[in-house]
């Protein structure tokens, strides 16, 4: 019944513009109402967009694991460049959880927010347009513009609406990710200059990218530019710092919105155009381990750092540290099992760690602290609070029965396939995990109720309720039953590895440089960029 | 998921019409009777009860902000106690009457493949698929009946205890959700499922220490609980890493159908598997060096200290290692391990609970110790040996700690009538309780008798057979290292005197002697009332007939079998299930010796040894705690010298803190304070700094932020541009 419904309106030729589009309708709209009405334009809109986009999970056809709905339009004919999207089953999740999260970060700002609402709610909705387009651009140069766009729009909401030390924060994190996808547009531009070349015509669109054929040191280099601009992002150790200062500093939403999606920007980068514009690299046997060192520092050396935090919000934002390398694990696992888990762990993690943004800011709102040694006993003035937090830390640290442990569980199994040590190692995090989240959990929630301004505390409004309901429906739903979702991205996830597997004649990981193509200076580069970043990843090892 | 939910319900309708037709999928004439609904049950029951829970907290809650505390007669009794005590047990006797006639019918049946019952796809990607399914064969149902059955006996008994209590639906809540996590780990089909409930068990176990969760002690205990716990469960994911690019699978039935095809017998691979699935199993088993969360864990109340520290969670390590018997008999270093860390921890657990005072805490290590004996059953081969014990410790066990939670309850009326702050649970303020705890007294000496292992009771057969079978075990034709073997049958002996005489301790401290609660307070005790004593008296019951339906042939046909009332049916029962472990250690092992290493004797003459010293153990320690000078806790001296290493539980505690938490939170701090702060955003902050001062000069040309940054895009377009035309 849904899918005619949705075939009568002719939804799968329209949804993708519409869902870039509205938002930014949506920030016009806001602008032009009053300052007290644009919360709930912007609210009311963004559900809008919301319900508009779950239509997706009809009408995306599960069996095609290629780019559907697509459509094209040239926009800078001269250069190539063309304003194409498409969506896929890597993408599809990330454009949901973009909608949602975003809808549920602006109900979670009301109270937050008391000033200039119009500019601030008009930036999230830029905000949102921006991450859809990044998920759903299938042209270089426009996935290029719309990774940019969303720098601005958090730039500001990090500098206007911060903390104490929002402008330090904001420069901090502008800086890094602006330094790292610089890069990746060189990158960019060097594979449409090739493509070019090759193909007789400009062009930056994905598929045609997919058709240039690069030996194995440029993909190397290529690979070093693009991996640089998404490691920040993501962000692999050691480019994290900008992370727990961004999250601080930043208001609740943009936190939310931070964790929730802008990190996933990072590592669908990685799947979307790493691994298949440059297979090769991506499975450099140097590479390979680099990335898994890096992924399996990051799961273990910030759980560290997470739990002697006394900042609430500092430790969770440490904690997205250690997610996201278990994302990484499973990506650089390069097997079915370890992608699926990578994305599901994407998927989790934006749901579960968003909703510890939104109950930190709650108690912000309510305490105006995030220091963990000023609560205690919250649970005995606010039970709802304490289940609904006790939950969300549970999958959160991938207790079974939760979405976080089919993502752990399948990322590990999947890097156990090939690096069975690195994963033995990275397993060592399900530990740690407990080591930070837990005692947090005991400082705010249990032990006695002694502070006095901790008495008068409210439990959850109606409102909160109706922000943290369907996000801890989501975490046990996904914890019983992943499949609906694991079989939409299944063959999109196979397209991948297979595009990795075909550059690897041999079969083998180890001798991918192909033996035809640039004989005379592949080593030099490999090894040279092998003692560098084996130089990074030794000398962070022995600082632990 | 839903499918899931509609099958059940289908089959309440099919069982209601027609009484069932065929059998799921296998097993020719067993018919798995509503298997879902045994684990649905304490769902129902922990959400109905969860939902009252936080109606009643949410109440409280309001009353704590207004600055009092809410009592709980004003938060409505039939919401907050009634119901409550309806529901919570309700589930459990259901439940309990389902696996009972799944039993009846199974116990007809000629069952030589286990049942699964698949209800729907749980993950499935790639190569990798695991079904939320459920096994029904005997072992799941051995587990599944001590759950639901002694489950239910607790649940009753909870009833009474915590009737006062201000979380009292909170409290059931948590109670059958842990039943239902816990019917999840000994249902499931395949290892996968059997985390979630391993985990989810140790989930409520952390809730449930940390019931309580004001005190700051308390809640301390249930965090310590799950971070050990977690380190075994470290070794369970790996294990099945290991399994599943072994098999391609991690369900039980076709792991087990090509564990000899895939492995070689005694190869790294298996002993590898089973060495970390025995690291999960001594997290969650509490064993060496893995067992400091358990004496802890009696911060909970003490009915849960019953359920979930005593008779179900707790097993659940010796459940892992027998549901995976044909691996471990594939790998005969893994098993000396766990033989080996078995007795170990069942003697080292044993001197701990000598000196202590806490009545719970020398349950608690008494509990440590037999978790350890259950380790040397199936850790020589004897895998129906170890979960006879695990059955039948649950019965005496379960009696014990509800016995003790008695004692503690009275104790705690007969301070709380005169305000005054001494210990309850301390036996040196009990003594002479028998006179005003007649049941309690009378019940838990059976028990006692049980566990020490005097004949007739049930624990004497149990223990005995474990410990026989460790003889028989090192003197078997081809024993890997039958030295070995031969001190760990002495040293289980030996743990076994020791386990005579501090639970005769413990009965003298509590019940006999002179009163030392003091003139007020001793007026103030008294017997439990029924909703608590009837629990303990059909578990005394069970205590006392729970060994007879495993006798060996031998102890049959002496004197010891008591003639028709005993037989070897569990033995038989679980044959279906230990029968190919059996086989791979007969091939290899050869026939298990006759007569016991080094004096020699049969295995009636070593049960009559054995049996003996245990009645002379409690008899001179009855005497000779009976004559010591017991003085209250408050008069009490330190002990010194070995004494006081042993009252301070070998200083473990204090070591782990020394060498593992402490330097693990300093590198944590070093990691924060050094490498992040200082040295990466040390470089990033240098960096920040140069970039400002090109900004100072930029800013000369150029006003705001984002302009800069259209700046930089727009030089590094240039340079690229530059880069290409060159």
């Amino acid at each position: 019944m849904m899918t005619s419904l949705l075939e009568s309106i002719g939804y799968v030729g329209w949804v993708l513009h519409a869902l870039i589009w509205l938002p930014i309708l949506g920030v016009g709209l806001v602008l032009w109402g009053e300052e007290e009405v644009a919360k709930k334009v912007a609210f009311w809109w963004s559900m809008g967009v919301l319900v508009l986009s779950l239509g997706l999970w009809w009408a995306f056809d599960p069996t095609q694991g290629s780019m559907q709905m697509e459509s094209s339009t040239p926009w800078i004919e001269t250069w190539g460049v063309s304003y194409s999207l498409g969506i896929d089953g890597i993408s599809l999740f990330m454009v949901l959880l973009t909608t949602l999260t975003s809808a549920l970060a602006i109900l979670g700002s009301f109270n937050y927010i008391k000033e200039r609402q119009r500019a601030f709610y008009a930036l999230m909705l830029l905000l949102q347009a921006g991450v859809v387009g990044v998920f759903v651009a299938t042209d270089l140069m426009l996935f290029y513009v719309f990774f940019e766009l969303t720098l601005v729009p958090m730039y500001f909401i990090v500098g206007i609406w911060g903390g104490e030390r929002r402008i330090y924060a904001a420069i901090k994190f502008f800086l890094y990710t602006a330094l790292g996808s610089l890069l990746m547009l060189v990158g960019i531009l060097y594979m449409a200059f090739t493509a070019n070349e090759l193909l007789g015509f400009p062009t930056f669109a994905y598929a045609d990218m997919l058709q240039v054929p690069l030996t194995g040191t440029e993909q190397l280099w290529l690979f070093t530019a693009f991996a640089l601009a998404f490691s920040v992002k993501v962000p692999v150790f050691p480019l994290h710092t900008w992370l727990p200062d961004a999250h601080v500093e930043a208001p609740t939403p943009g936190s939310v919105v931070l964790a929730a999606v802008l990190l996933k920007m990072g590592t669908y980068g990685f799947l979307r155009f790493l691994l298949p514009l440059f297979p090769v690299a991506a499975q450099h046997t140097t590479v390979v381990y680099v990335m898994l060192v890096l992924a399996v520092i990051g799961i273990i050396y910030t759980a560290w750092v997470a739990a002697v935090q006394p900042d609430a919000k500092k430790l969770v934002a440490y904690t997205s540290v250690a997610h996201m390398g278990f994302v990484l694990l499973g990506i650089f696992a390069l097997t079915v099992n370890g992608l699926q888990g990578g994305l599901i762990v994407m998927i989790s993690h934006g749901i579960s760690t968003g909703a510890l943004f939104l109950l930190l800011g709650m108690l912000y709102e309510r305490r105006h602290t995030r220091k963990i040694e000023d609560f205690g006993g919250i649970g005995r003035v606010a039970p709802l609070f304490a289940t609904v937090f006790v939950l969300t830390a549970l999958a959160s640290i991938g207790l079974p029965g939760t979405s976080g442990f089919v993502g752990e569980f399948l990322a590990l199994l999947g890097v156990f396939e090939t690096h069975p040590t690195i994963a033995i190692i990275a397993t060592l995090g399900v530990i740690f995990a407990a080591y930070y989240m837990l005692p947090m959990v005991q400082k705010i929630f249990f032990n006695a109720l002694d502070k006095p301004e901790n008495r008068e505390m409210q439990d959850l409004s109606r409102r909160e309720m109706v922000i943290l309901a369907p996000l801890c429906a989501l975490m046990i739903w996904i914890g019983w039953n992943p499949t609906p979702i694991l079989e939409r991205m299944e063959p999109s996830v196979r397209l991948v590895l297979e595009r990795v597997q075909a550059a690897a004649p041999a079969g083998t990981l180890g001798s991918v440089l192909e033996p035809g193509s640039s004989v005379v200076i592949v080593p030099a580069p490999a090894d040279l960029e092998a003692s560098d970043d084996l130089d990074g990843g030794d000398r962070s090892t022995d600082d632990d | 998921m839903y499918a899931s939910l509609a099958a059940v319900l289908f089959q309440v309708g099919e069982a209601a019409s027609a009484g069932g037709q065929e059998a799921a999928e296998s097993g020719a004439h067993f018919e798995p009777f509503l298997p879902g609904l045994i684990v649905l049950l304490p769902l129902l029951g922990f959400v109905l009860n969860g939902v009252l829970a936080l109606r009643h907290a949410t109440r409280s809650a309001e009353a704590v902000r207004a600055g009092g505390e809410l009592d709980l007669d004003e938060g409505g009794r039939p919401l907050t106690h009634t119901l409550p005590s309806l529901i919570g047990p309700g589930v459990l006797l259901l439940a309990f009457v389902i696996t009972s006639v799944n039993f009846a019918r199974m116990l007809g049946a000629h069952l030589e493949e286990p049942v699964v019952v698949t209800y729907w796809t749980w993950m499935a990607t790639g190569t990798f698929s695991v079904d939320a399914a459920l096994q029904l064969d005997q072992l799941s149902m051995v587990m599944m009946m001590i759950v639901t059955g002694v489950g239910f006996l607790i649940h009753v008994f909870s009833v009474g205890y915590m009737k006062d209590d201000p979380g009292y639906p909170r409290y059931f809540a948590y109670l059958n959700l842990f039943i239902f996590f816990m019917l999840v780990l000994v249902m499931g089909a395949s290892y996968p499922l059997m985390f979630v409930g391993w985990e989810g068990v140790g989930l409520c176990s952390y809730l449930l220490i940390g019931f309580w969760f004001s005190d700051r002690e308390k809640s301390d205990a249930g965090k310590k609980a799950f971070i050990v716990n977690r380190i075994g469960d470290l070794g369970f994911l790996v294990a099945m890493f290991y399994l599943f690019t072994t098999f391609g699978t991690l369900d039980f039935v076709p792991i087990f159908a090509g564990a000899e095809e895939a492995f070689a017998y005694g190869g790294a691979l298996v002993t590898t598997i089973t060495l970390f699935f025995f690291l999960g199993a001594a997290g969650k088993s509490a064993q060496m060096p893995l067992y400091v969360w358990l004496p802890d864990a009696m911060a909970g109340p003490t009915p849960v200290s019953a359920l979930i520290h005593a008779a179900t969670m707790v097993t659940a390590g010796v459940y892992l290692v027998a549901r995976s018997s044909v691996l471990f008999a594939l790998a005969p270093v893994a098993s000396a391990t766990v033989a080996g860390v078995g007795v170990l921890t069942a003697l080292f657990a044993a001197t701990i609970a000598l000196k202590q005072n806490d009545i719970k805490k020398v349950l608690a290590y008494s509990t440590v110790s037999q978790l350890g004996y259950m380790f040397v059953g199936v850790g020589v081969g004897a895998y129906s040996a170890g979960i006879f014990h695990l059955m039948t410790h649950a019965f005496f066990k379960a009696l014990l700690f509800l016995g003790a939670g008695a004692v503690i309850h009275s104790m705690h009326v007969a301070y709380h009538s005169t305000h005054s702050h001494e210990d309850g649970q301390d036996m040196r303020n009990m003594g002479g309780l028998r006179k005003h705890m007649p049941i309690t007294c009378a019940t838990m000496w059976i028990a006692t008798l049980a566990i020490a292992g005097i004949w007739p009771f049930a624990g004497f057969f149990s223990k005995d057979e474990i410990i026989w079978q460790t003889a028989a075990f090192g003197g078997a034709a081809n024993a890997p290292y039958p030295a070995l073997y031969t001190v760990f049958w002495l040293i289980a002996l030996a743990a076994a005197m020791l386990t005579a005489f501090y639970m005769t301790r413990m009965m003298v401290m509590t019940f006999h002697g002179e009163n030392r609660t003091g003139d007020q307070e001793e007026k103030a005790l008294h017997e439990a009332p029924a909703v608590m004593w009837a629990p303990l008296a059909v578990l005394a019951v069970l205590a006392v007939v729970g060994g007879w339906v495993n006798v060996s042939e031998h102890l049959r046909d002496s004197i010891l079998g008591l003639g028709p009332l005993t037989s070897g049916w569990l033995h038989e029962w679980l044959h279906p299930i230990t029968e190919q472990a059996q086989l791979i250690q007969d091939l290899n092992l050869g026939v298990l010796a006759e007569s016991a290493p080094i004096v020699g004797g049969g295995e009636v003459v070593w049960a009559v040894l054995s049996g003996a010293a245990a009645i002379a153990v409690v008899l001179v320690s009855f005497r000779y705690v009976g004559g010591q000078k017991i003085v209250p806790a408050a008069e009490d001296v330190e002990p010194i010298g070995f004494a006081k290493v042993l009252y301070n539980k070998w200083y473990v505690d204090e070591l782990y803190d020394r060498i593992i938490v402490q330097p693990i939170l300093a590198l944590s701090r070093f990691c924060w304070n050094v490498i992040d702060v200082g040295i990466i955003d040390g470089i990033v902050n240098g960096v920040g700094f140069a970039a400002r001062g090109v900004g100072f000069v930029v800013s000369m040309f150029q006003t705001g932020t984002l302009n800069t940054y259209a700046f930089i895009l727009t030089v590094g377009v240039l340079i690229i541009l530059g880069v290409s035309i060159f």
